[in-house]
């Protein structure tokens, strides 16, 4: 039975991983600005979840401390971009 | 593996679940993101990904944990309510930054302006009365 969950957690490594780097082809190459912020946010959350199976997989819970600080850093720098977007500036 | 060894067959089988719903529908928003033509197409798959796609591996990873630990973990609660919560605001924004962009630049297709903007000096004069 331990195999079942052997092999969801690589499953599940494997597609978190993949779905970052088309996240991150999507940054690279997204014709304009807005394309590349939305691949930015899909990025830090396909991260934040390899985070959490990462930590399951190694059995310390230590990663999700990692894990809260990229999903609140990844809200303020996407936030941030957007405003940017619209405004033309972050703070007025 | 070490820790997670000492769950029962059931609970394995639950959590091997969640794992494989969870990443696969964040794979298939990621592959949205990267295959669909316009950016007011591809602004909605990634959502797969911050709803369901988060909702199942946290959920996977509250069951393991609260087993192997005996106790209920937040850390797994705090983080599915502050990316349920905030998903939405920086997609309306982005939205609407894209929206604003196209009109200015007059790129794409999208419609425009429902009602015009009433200038400064009108507001202030219907204040003024």
């Amino acid at each position: 039975m331990t195999t079942v969950l052997w092999l969801a957690l690589t499953w599940a490594q494997l597609a978190l991983a993949l779905a970052a780097c088309l996240a991150t082809w999507r940054i690279a190459v997204g014709p304009r600005a807005q394309d590349r912020v939305l691949g930015l946010d899909a990025l830090y959350i396909a991260t934040m979840l390899l985070f959490i199976v990462t930590g399951m997989r190694l059995g310390t819970p230590f990663l999700f401390e990692a894990a809260l600080v990229i999903a609140i850093g990844g809200f303020m720098g996407t936030v941030s971009l957007a405003k940017f977007l619209l405004r033309g500036e972050v703070i007025e | 593996m070490t820790a997670l060894d000492s769950l029962p067959p059931w609970l394995m089988a639950l959590v091997a679940f969640f794992l494989v719903l969870g990443s696969t529908l964040t794979l298939l928003g990621a592959f949205g993101l990267f295959h669909l033509k316009s950016f007011y197409d591809r602004i909605h798959a990634p959502t797969l990904g911050t709803s369901w796609g988060t909702a199942a591996i946290l959920l996977a990873s509250l069951l393991a944990w609260s087993w192997v630990q005996d106790r209920v973990f937040l850390h797994e609660l705090v983080i599915g309510i502050s990316v349920m919560v905030t998903t939405p605001v920086t997609l309306m924004f982005l939205g609407r930054a894209a929206l604003h962009r196209d009109r200015v630049d007059g790129h794409g297709t999208v419609p425009p302006a429902a009602v015009t903007e009433p200038t400064r000096e009108a507001v202030s004069s219907a204040g003024m009365d």
